[in-house]
């Protein structure tokens, strides 16, 4: 099926498999920055933006994408630089394959909800899995890229 | 994995409809996400997203909720759970990641009414009817008895009746899918309660009666006559005694709460 869509503010023109996902046919155009996780929706690592709301790409067919604005880490580049500061400051990394959709997952709560609280973020970002840090250096980045002080334990 | 011969956007309810009848193996599209976890080869895979069908709207007598609005939509939008007392964000903030709420759809959540659903728990708690294509018009309590057939729900209506309603879930681990869901609904001087995962469809005790709220004894009484009335079953979330357990309290605390004049 021949479709058009908006893929980092520039045209793209594809001919699509009806049964292909977003995640497949954007890694066969190169933006290599999402990962293919659990497959089954719920790890969080494939999340990119459609009309600028996080969705997982493993799950939504690429055809649906027809005409409408897609975002993957490679379009925010700019915005993404500030928050992965914070994640490698706090050792936040450790094999880094969730970083791309968590970064675009936190990208989204930011523009969201200006201000979140600490319960607001860590229920946003709940779909969000890594396997290696365990959270809590993920969570002192969060803190500080949103500006709440953390409790003293 | 499944297999898509032809992806066709529906330009009407009709068309889509009409290729519905014509194969088993045509298929809409809601969410994609259970869909897409099973094995199944699709003729032609039937897309509603261009039917205007993801808006939800409010008149003086309830809110008309389209089968394309998601479960995020339902999550954020601020009359609908002001209405409702938060049950629908209630029901939908546990469901894996917000990503997963901005995929997955109302229709595709309560057409085939899954025995492990958050959504058709909360929308068995309000005064809901689906809008059925061909169908018509019925109340969502008859449409969970119905069998599964091929015809489109378009919308679904809640009526506001100025009910109240406490709804609880209980997961292994957050995120997961419910091991059971337990709304308790006051409504006027009646009280009834909705029970799902268990791991059935969820369904709406209402012929049980609560003589006396204020009493402690009446309101465990009424517990364990809505928990031994419904029937459960085990799986790896938990066994059929556990859940009956597990509903016996949470209608015992729903009521506590409702009697107390506050919400969960």
């Amino acid at each position: 099926m021949l479709i058009e869509m908006i893929v980092n503010e520039e045209k793209v023109q594809a001919d699509i498999k009806p049964d292909m996902m977003l995640l497949d046919f954007l890694r066969s155009i190169n933006l290599k920055s999402l990962k293919r996780g659990c497959d089954t929706g719920n790890c969080g690592l494939c999340t990119v933006w459609l009309d600028e709301k996080p969705v997982l790409s493993c799950s939504v067919p690429a055809v649906r994408a027809k005409n409408h604005k897609v975002t993957t880490l490679e379009g925010v580049q700019k915005e993404a630089e500030e928050f992965s500061r914070y994640l490698a400051e706090e050792g936040a990394d450790q094999c880094g394959y969730c970083s791309p959709g968590l970064i675009m997952n936190v990208l989204a709560l930011k523009k969201e909800i200006k201000n979140p609280t600490e319960n607001q973020i860590k229920e946003y970002l709940a779909g969000n899995l890594c396997r290696c840090t365990g959270y809590q250096a993920q969570y002192r980045a969060l803190m500080k890229y949103f500006g709440i002080e953390e409790e003293q334990c | 994995m499944y297999t898509v011969k032809k992806y066709v956007f529906a330009e009407t309810l009709e068309q889509a409809y009409e290729l519905k009848q014509k194969s088993r193996n045509n298929i809409i599209i809601g969410g994609n996400l259970w869909l897409k976890m099973g094995q199944r080869n699709i003729q032609n895979a039937i897309d509603l997203s261009l039917l205007g069908l993801d808006h939800i709207e409010e008149d003086e007598e309830g809110f008309r909720i389209g089968c394309m609005v998601t479960l995020r939509d339902l999550e954020v939008h601020e009359n609908l759970n002001r209405t409702f007392d938060c049950v629908f964000k209630e029901a939908v903030r546990h469901i894996v990641g917000v990503q997963f709420r901005n995929c997955a759809t109302v229709g595709g959540s309560i057409f085939p009414r899954f025995g492990f659903s958050d959504v058709l728990t909360a929308f068995l708690s309000c005064d809901s009817y689906v809008d059925l294509f061909q169908g018509g018009r019925i109340p969502l309590k008859e449409f969970v008895e119905m069998p599964v057939d091929q015809d489109i729900l378009t919308h679904i209506y809640i009526k506001k009746d100025s009910r109240k309603i406490c709804y609880q879930s209980f997961r292994m681990t957050e995120t997961d899918f419910p091991t059971l869901t337990c709304a308790v609904i006051k409504h006027g001087e009646r009280y009834m309660s909705v029970v799902g995962a268990r791991p059935k469809a969820a369904v709406l005790v209402d012929h049980i009666t609560l003589s006396d709220p204020q009493d402690a004894k009446e309101r465990e009484v009424f517990a364990e006559k809505t928990a031994s009335f419904l029937e459960f079953g085990s799986n790896m979330r938990g066994s059929a005694d556990y859940r009956k357990e597990l509903t016996r309290i949470f209608i015992k605390r729903g009521l506590e709460e409702l009697t107390g004049d506050e919400t969960c």
